[in-house]
């Protein structure tokens, strides 16, 4: 065999992605919420390698978050009312940003809002900021009183905040859906007509539990949201779907705990994908995904991750 | 210092029936542990249950480099547990949490234990009686049977007093009254600790006020990560002069008493 035939990194496919904008190293980031800021696992994994890091939500002022309990475990999954517990963009960027800076990581921040301007001044603020590297625009909390999933459950509200963070910012925006709604489909088309520049799929499902013997609500908040492998079918069911309606790169999640979930999305649609509940029972779970990512596309001699994405579809 | 890894359970004994007390070998736990500090226990293999449990470590072993567990079966995790035996692994995360402060040179402290509150004391002593702080021990259970490590803490010389809920050992009453009842009134502890259920704590929290003497308590929440990325345990704390949210994993579980904020 010539030099000149054989390939770049001989054996080893391409895992680099592109979100709208943002390029990834490889296609696995984590779930806002589950993975704080970074120093919370770093005493366990090297953050380096992971394609990028979705921090916490985000809102102009700190937030004090829900009241207790904010957690219960269901089965294959926890809810969650945690309320948007942060300290606000301005001692997020003094405080929390600066410990990213040593990374080669990519910075996703999540922002959250009340009011549509709330997400432009966010997204300005953060534009300006360096060491960011996309906005993701939560529209899709369902455990705040105001903001999140009332933007996120409507259309045409989607859009407006879409729209105006585009405005606003240069940075690749990605908007986070929930699928607490009728058409989730319907949704993606709108933020995709208002030029967002990615999606991510999905945010937690609305659900709650109840203490048989006090006979009240076990969270503090009453309604959480549900996540953890329960969740994965409605999640991968999602990607699929918008996948189908919308030509957006999809960063796709929920419930995903091993590579071969991880890879059921790529199948479906997904660019990257994001662990999240996961991490509170393995911290290790990304960097097992990745690996068993690399596995799957080298035994059955793919060369390139973007050859699986959506794969499914062409097989029905 | 803290580490995610697999360890061999050496030895699972039952104390009393619901009562467990689990050694592991992880001489890295035990180099790091700190008295008052927790363990994140995946007690089962599949998904469900779905998080890991916290479990305070209950003593350490420098030589045999083991870290040992005493835990309470309270539902499908600790059950889980309960039926691992010798040989089998865990994985373990931490230690994690801030652990008790211990006072500085041959101070007098005491220390308030309810339940299985017991769990971090003990270590809490071990510790205290190797620095050759006194203490005056007040250790509270719903019955005698369930009055754990008596004998053991009475050997490291403290004095210790013992109160049960239906009076079939010491004090019939609440471990709280007891110490009530009990503390000089010139205030003499440079510490006073404590660990139980909600309810005690927030009593022994009033004591501590009345007495003037600085306190820490063990707090309990429902616990996502445990690391401090989740922000599901937090307990009301008035530290810095703000009332806030404190992540019970990582500004805790031990906190001042006089910061806790009771709702």
């Amino acid at each position: 065999m010539s030099s000149a035939s054989v390939p770049k990194n001989a054996g080893k496919p391409n895992l680099a992605v592109n979100i709208g904008g943002l390029w990834m190293k490889n296609p696995v980031t984590v779930g806002s919420g589950t993975f704080g800021f970074g120093p919370e696992y770093a005493p366990y994994l090297d953050l380096n390698r992971l394609g990028a890091i979705v921090v916490k939500g985000i809102t102009l002022l700190p937030r004090a978050g829900n009241a207790t309990p904010r957690l219960v475990e269901t089965p294959a999954g926890v809810l969650n009312s945690i309320g948007l517990q942060n300290p606000g963009v301005d001692r997020f960027i003094t405080e929390a940003l600066p410990f990213l800076a040593d990374f080669d990581l990519p910075v996703i921040v999540n922002i959250a809002g009340d009011t549509v301007q709330d997400y432009t001044l966010l997204a300005e603020k953060l534009s300006r900021t360096a060491g960011v590297a996309a906005l993701e625009v939560n529209i899709s909390c369902p455990n705040v009183k105001k903001g999140g999933l009332q933007f996120g459950s409507d259309p045409a509200s989607a859009a407006e905040v879409t729209r105006s963070v585009k405005e606003s910012t240069h940075l690749p925006v990605i908007v986070k859906l929930s699928p607490n709604v009728t058409s989730i489909v319907a949704v993606a088309e709108k933020v995709a007509e208002a030029n967002a520049d990615a999606l991510s799929l999905i945010n937690t499902l609305l659900g709650m539990a109840i203490n048989i013997r006090t006979r009240r609500p076990v969270l503090g908040n009453i309604l959480g949201g549900l996540s953890g492998p329960a969740v994965k079918p409605v999640a991968l069911r999602a990607v699929w779907q918008v996948r189908k309606a919308v030509n957006l790169p999809i960063i796709g999640m929920g419930g995903i705990i091993s590579a071969a979930d991880a890879i059921e999305f790529f199948l479906a649609g997904a660019t990257a994908v994001a662990i999240g509940s996961a991490n509170f029972i393995n911290p290790l779970t990304t960097m097992e995904v990745l690996e068993g990512i690399e596995r799957y596309l080298m035994d059955n001699s793919f060369t390139d991750i973007r050859e699986i994405s959506g794969l499914a579809h062409n097989n029905i | 210092m803290s580490f995610l890894l697999d360890a061999e359970i050496t030895k699972q004994e039952r104390i009393v029936p619901g009562h467990f007390r689990l050694s592991l070998s992880s001489p890295d736990i035990v180099t790091a542990a700190r008295p008052g500090q927790f363990l994140q226990v995946r007690c089962g293999s599949t998904l469900d249950p779905f998080l890991r449990r916290p479990i305070s470590i209950h003593a350490v072993d420098r030589k045999k480099g083991e870290v040992v567990l005493f835990y309470r079966v309270a539902g499908r995790g600790t059950s889980l547990l309960a039926e691992k035996r010798q040989g089998n692994s865990v994985s373990l995360l931490g230690p994690l949490g801030r652990g008790f402060s211990l006072p500085e040179g041959k101070a007098r402290v005491a220390v308030v234990s309810g339940g299985i509150g017991i769990a971090p004391i003990y270590f809490l002593l071990v510790e205290l009686a190797m620095y050759g702080v006194s203490a005056d021990v007040f250790l509270g259970a719903a019955t005698a049977e369930q009055l754990f490590f008596f004998k053991e803490i009475k050997g490291f010389g403290y004095r210790v007093e013992i109160a049960t809920d239906d009076g079939s050992a010491g004090y019939h009453g609440l471990v709280t009254d007891l110490f009530a009842e009990s503390i000089p009134l010139s205030n003499e502890y440079a510490m006073i600790y404590g660990c139980g259920p909600g309810g005690m704590l927030r009593r022994l929290a009033e004591i501590i006020r009345s007495a003037g003497a600085p306190g820490e308590l063990s707090l309990e929440e429902r616990m996502g990560c445990g690391v401090g990325a989740c922000l599901s345990c937090v307990c009301k704390t008035s530290g810095e002069g703000k009332v806030q949210y404190q992540r019970v994993c990582t500004e805790g579980p031990v906190f001042p008493a006089n910061e806790v904020v009771w709702t």
